[in-house]
């Protein structure tokens, strides 16, 4: 048998939004399969990963909860992706912001200034991005290869942060378990959404996504990084170099992390735990790739993916199914993506005739 | 047996998972293509491998078991990358998230339990040595692993297969011109380097720490992956590499020899900081990197 791509010289809207749409319907079916020979009630464990998260207003608004950091994180990395500087340590990023941003509560447990919140804010974002320029520097200077920089970095940082809370940064009234003491009021997001945990990092998390999209469709700034990580020769020839693209892509996608990691300790954790790390650096990868790397899509698929974590939840408790299926089914989600993607930018066709 | 016996012995047993997996991603890269999912395939390695040591005792089945678990999910990556022509970095990343999901679904039942220890298989004549005599007294899979390495160097440098998987990864299209069938050497390149993925992992989690614990492979996958960076395509130099790491991954045990009281996380982070140092001096030689870069890696080829 002989396959054939042809690519297709445009894309449509719908044509577009048929991938991820392909790529849902085979990951659910796929993981149906799979639930089934585990023995694992898979009707049950499929209604409780897809549909239960909108039952309710209280399970909407904890996917609405789940949802900002991805989106923010996703958006930070799109930008990267789509100038192939491939930073895969946002979960690294993630956690050395909210590790700067928690210094300030820790060492001020009675703290009641306005700013510091703000500042909380600002550092993590500085932290995050910190941590990100340490790959990019390495990158432009000694060529060192930024994925496995980062993915490295993210390993260091999970130490980082076992070693603040088993040492000095544990709750000395905590009995003894891994975590900060409670951040005070003022170190505390706002409620966005009365009687919920949504916070107003959410709104910023859409005003995040609005400027990207901005960015990439109407600025010169985000063409320039467009082609100086897709094809640096022209790029250079041009004026705007490979290292910008990698410097800018790393350091916004760390922002983005670090503001992300910021968020979750004053937010919903309101004090810094283990479970600052909950995967949404890797997550946001597939949120990015899921949603086209593109601003608008990604504000989908971080719904899509945040929903997916709540029906992982409910999906524990009401099919026995380990954590690990929400994984399984996210891995299964990007494969199908990329697969369908193809068939999409392509005109496919099979030969069955033999060789040509 | 003396600390530095114990350590010596413990540095060839810690690099074996390394090497493995690395040696595997070496053959898959000569030939051209970038699997960044080692950490994922390992995993499920380290989990199929655990179960079926566990439940048949025997634990060549359960290696033999790892090895296709990693085949099937390098076949998914080569559907994705070979077939369709995907972006192979976006590939890799996938079957690495869905390596570790499906290692721990699969793991889960087990966690915690643990298998006998290993046998182990002493040179004769060789263990008897002074001081050095340890570092032949080694359960099987580590002398065969060191002996792959010699036998991937013999055959990428000096046998006709060697040439065609340079030839395939170093311009596909010349190979495709003198009637290699390039993207089929390719498949056969990521399935074993798959195979060999999946029975580091199952070294990692029957042989060298006989325990399920979830998220086991912990980085060793990536290592391996920058290991083949470090090596410059090279299997000597990989495994000199990977011995190093080996050593590095022992820290602990060295620096409570040595008397030095070091946080636990600062030990755990070692391996991982020098990775970054090691990738930074060696990339930066962009000549040398050039000259050893395989020329095609990570491009799509059609044909």
């Amino acid at each position: 048998m002989k396959i054939t791509f042809e690519r297709r010289a445009a894309l449509s809207r719908p044509v577009l939004l048929a991938a991820p749409l392909m790529a849902l319907g085979l990951a659910m079916l796929t993981s149906l399969i799979l639930f089934a020979a585990l023995g694992k009630p898979a009707g049950q464990a499929l209604y409780s990963l897809l549909l239960e998260p909108f039952v309710g207003w209280y399970n909407i608004s904890e996917v609405l909860l789940k949802m900002g950091p991805l989106m923010l994180i996703a958006q930070g990395l799109a930008i990267g992706f789509r100038a192939n500087v491939f930073n895969i340590g946002a979960e690294g990023q993630l956690i050395i912001g909210a590790l700067c941003a928690s210094a300030l509560p820790v060492y001020f447990p009675d703290g009641a200034s306005p700013l510091m919140l703000p500042a909380m804010i600002a550092l993590g974002a500085v932290g995050g991005a910190a941590w990100a320029a340490i790959a990019a520097g390495l990158r432009v200077r000694f060529n060192a290869n930024e994925i496995l920089v980062t993915l490295m970095l993210t390993l260091i940082a999970t130490q980082v942060l076992n070693y603040l809370l088993l040492g000095p940064w544990k709750d000395p009234h905590g009995f003894n378990f891994p975590q900060s003491v409670t951040f005070p009021d003022a170190a505390l997001l706002p409620i966005l959404l009365a009687g919920t945990r949504v916070n107003i990092s959410l709104l910023g998390a859409f005003i995040v996504s609005g400027l990207a999209y901005v960015m990439m469709r109407h600025r010169f700034s985000g063409y320039q990084l467009l082609v100086g990580g897709l094809a640096p020769r022209a790029a250079r020839y041009a004026g705007f170099t490979e290292a910008r693209a990698v410097w800018v892509s790393l350091l916004l996608g760390g922002l983005m992390a670090g503001l992300a990691g910021a968020c979750e300790v004053a937010g919903p954790l309101g004090q810094l735990q283990r479970s600052v790390s909950t995967g949404y650096g890797y997550s946001a990868i597939i949120v990015a790739y899921l949603g086209g790397l593109n601003p608008l899509g990604i504000v989908v698929s971080a719904f899509l993916m945040a929903a997916l974590f709540i029906g992982g939840d409910n999906a524990m408790v009401s099919a026995d199914l380990p954590v690990a299926a929400v994984f399984v089914f996210q891995g299964l989600l990007l494969v199908f993506y990329l697969g369908s993607l193809t068939f999409i930018r392509h005109r496919v066709s099979f030969n069955w005739a033999g060789r040509a | 047996m003396t600390i530095l016996a114990f350590i010596l012995a413990g540095t060839l047993a810690a690099a074996t998972p390394l090497l493995l997996a690395a040696l595997g991603e070496l053959i898959t890269e000569r030939a051209g293509v970038l699997n960044l999912g080692i950490e994922g395939m390992m995993a499920l390695g380290a989990a199929v491998g655990f179960v079926v040591t566990y439940t048949t005792h025997n634990p060549v089945l359960g290696f033999a078991a790892a090895a296709l678990a990693g085949i099937a999910l390098s076949l998914v990556f080569a559907t994705l990358a070979l077939g369709f022509m995907a972006n192979q970095v976006a590939a890799g990343l996938a079957i690495g998230v869905l390596g570790q999901g499906l290692s721990s679904l699969i793991g889960k039942p087990l966690e915690s339990q643990t298998l006998d220890a290993p046998g182990k298989w002493a040179v004769p004549l060789l263990a008897h040595l002074p001081a050095m005599g340890s570092l032949f007294d080694q359960d099987l899979v580590v002398y065969l692993t060191f002996g792959l390495a010699v036998a991937i160097w013999a055959v990428l440098n000096h046998s006709k297969l060697g040439l065609i998987i340079r030839a395939v990864g170093e311009n596909p299209h010349a190979a495709r011109a003198i009637g290699f069938r390039v993207r089929r050497i390719r498949l056969a390149a990521v399935a074993f380097g798959g195979a060999l993925a999946g029975m580091a992992g199952a070294y990692a989690s029957t042989l060298y720490t006989p325990l399920w614990a979830d998220g086991m492979i912990a980085g060793r996958g990536w290592i391996a992956v920058a290991l083949v960076v470090f090596g410059t395509w090279a299997a000597g130099r990989i495994a000199f590499g990977a011995v190093l790491f080996g050593a590095l991954s022992l820290g602990g045990l060295i620096a409570q020899a040595a008397g030095v009281a070091l946080p636990s996380q600062l030990l755990a982070s070692l391996p991982y900081a020098v990775t970054i140092v090691m990738l930074a001096v060696i990339s930066s030689n962009r000549r040398r990197m050039r000259l050893n870069t395989v020329a095609s890696l990570g491009q799509p080829f059609a044909g």
